[in-house]
């Protein structure tokens, strides 16, 4: 298990080093995740050391994420004088999303499907 | 023997208080939302914020001092983002056969996300670091902060934005699938993953199966495609 974390380490410090020396628009972590990748897809499987790795640290992702949203109390002065637009924006553009998203998708699979009629379906 | 301010103040100059704190509140926030029956007004993420930053006003501890223990939570963001290629592969196997219908859906979902957002939030007067702070919200919290750091924005204020616009996605979503029309299963998860990240998921993962996996798909495709795209058009209108 051990030498799984390292490799997820790993990849991450390559990541940030690709990252940092090419001067790319793209958090370090996400390079380091298309490193992982890639190297799955070379590998052609996910070992079942790695698969438990991986499941431990995301299933408590969100348990993750606590430490930045407390830092909410140092910009509670911000969030109230720009509640409108900040509200406003987060509603619509999310329902927006979903919508946009779920039409593409059902219409393209509709035309998917349509276009090969004795698919694997 | 001590009295209970020497105490506090030995407690609160560790990490171990605000490392454990934090697991405690998380914990009580989870036994909370099961026992609601996954309320999503009780999102467990929300909660466990919301207790520890009343307990931290009420103490009168900084944000600073709660960070010394926390970070260690914070630090495994990174990995756990690297971890993300796993059930990526996973699915990737299952969903080949329409790669194309995926991978235009979920660009211009996170095209939708960042540009109605920041054109919303700019039309009603937000200012410059607000507008880049919300630009990825739509994106999985440690990419967003990444992304966010990037454009100029407040990563912290990113983490909030992420984590309120995963709950209005989880609210609302499926009904405002609906009331479109979209029955297709993946095409409802497909909207869940790329709009609400991982809180969406675990929402569409209570609806079906099959929406769950396409949704947790499209978490990571989106997280993939927000983090190469927003950088680049950011500079275009912003640089």
């Amino acid at each position: 298990m051990l030498n799984y974390l390292t490799i997820i380490f790993v990849c991450q410090l390559i990541g940030e080093l690709i990252v940092v020396t090419a001067g790319l628009a793209m958090p370090g972590p996400v390079a380091g995740m298309l490193l992982l990748f890639i190297g799955l897809m070379l590998r052609g499987g996910v070992a079942p050391d790695l698969g438990r790795v991986a499941d431990s640290l995301l299933r408590h992702l969100s348990l993750l994420f606590v430490p930045a949203g407390v830092g909410v109390m140092l910009h509670m002065k911000l969030i109230g004088a720009e509640a409108l637009p900040i509200s406003v924006s987060l509603i619509v553009s999310t329902l927006l999303t979903i919508a946009v998203t779920g039409l593409v998708m059902s219409r393209m699979s509709r035309v998917e499907k349509r276009s090969k009629p004795d698919g694997a379906e | 023997m001590q009295n209970l301010d020497q105490v506090w103040v030995y407690l609160s100059s560790s990490p171990l208080l605000h490392l454990t704190m934090t697991l405690v509140a998380y914990q009580c926030s989870q036994w909370v939302y099961a026992r609601s029956g996954m309320n999503p007004l009780l999102n467990p993420v929300l909660l466990t914020i919301v207790l520890i930053v009343a307990v931290l006003v009420l103490t009168d501890t900084s944000y600073s001092a709660y960070f010394e223990g926390a970070q260690f939570v914070h630090f495994l963001l990174g990995p756990a983002t690297v971890a993300l290629a796993v059930p990526l592969y996973r699915q990737f196997d299952k969903v080949r056969r329409s790669a194309l219908a995926i991978s235009v859906s979920i660009v211009l979902g996170s095209l939708t996300a960042s540009v109605s957002a920041v054109a919303i939030a700019a039309l009603l007067g937000a200012s410059e670091s607000t507008l880049a702070s919300l630009a990825p919200k739509s994106v999985t919290t440690p990419v967003a902060m990444g992304i966010s750091e990037q454009l100029g924005g407040l990563p912290s204020l990113t983490a909030i934005m992420v984590i309120v616009t995963g709950i209005v996605g989880a609210m609302l979503g499926p009904l405002v699938l609906s009331l479109l029309g979209v029955r297709n299963m993946a095409a409802r998860g497909l909207a869940m993953g790329t709009a609400s990240h991982g809180i969406g998921t675990a929402r569409a993962m209570q609806v079906n199966e099959v929406a769950g996996a396409f949704s947790g798909l499209a978490m990571g495709i989106n997280a993939l495609a927000t983090a190469l795209l927003l950088p680049v058009l950011w500079a275009l209108f912003f640089g």
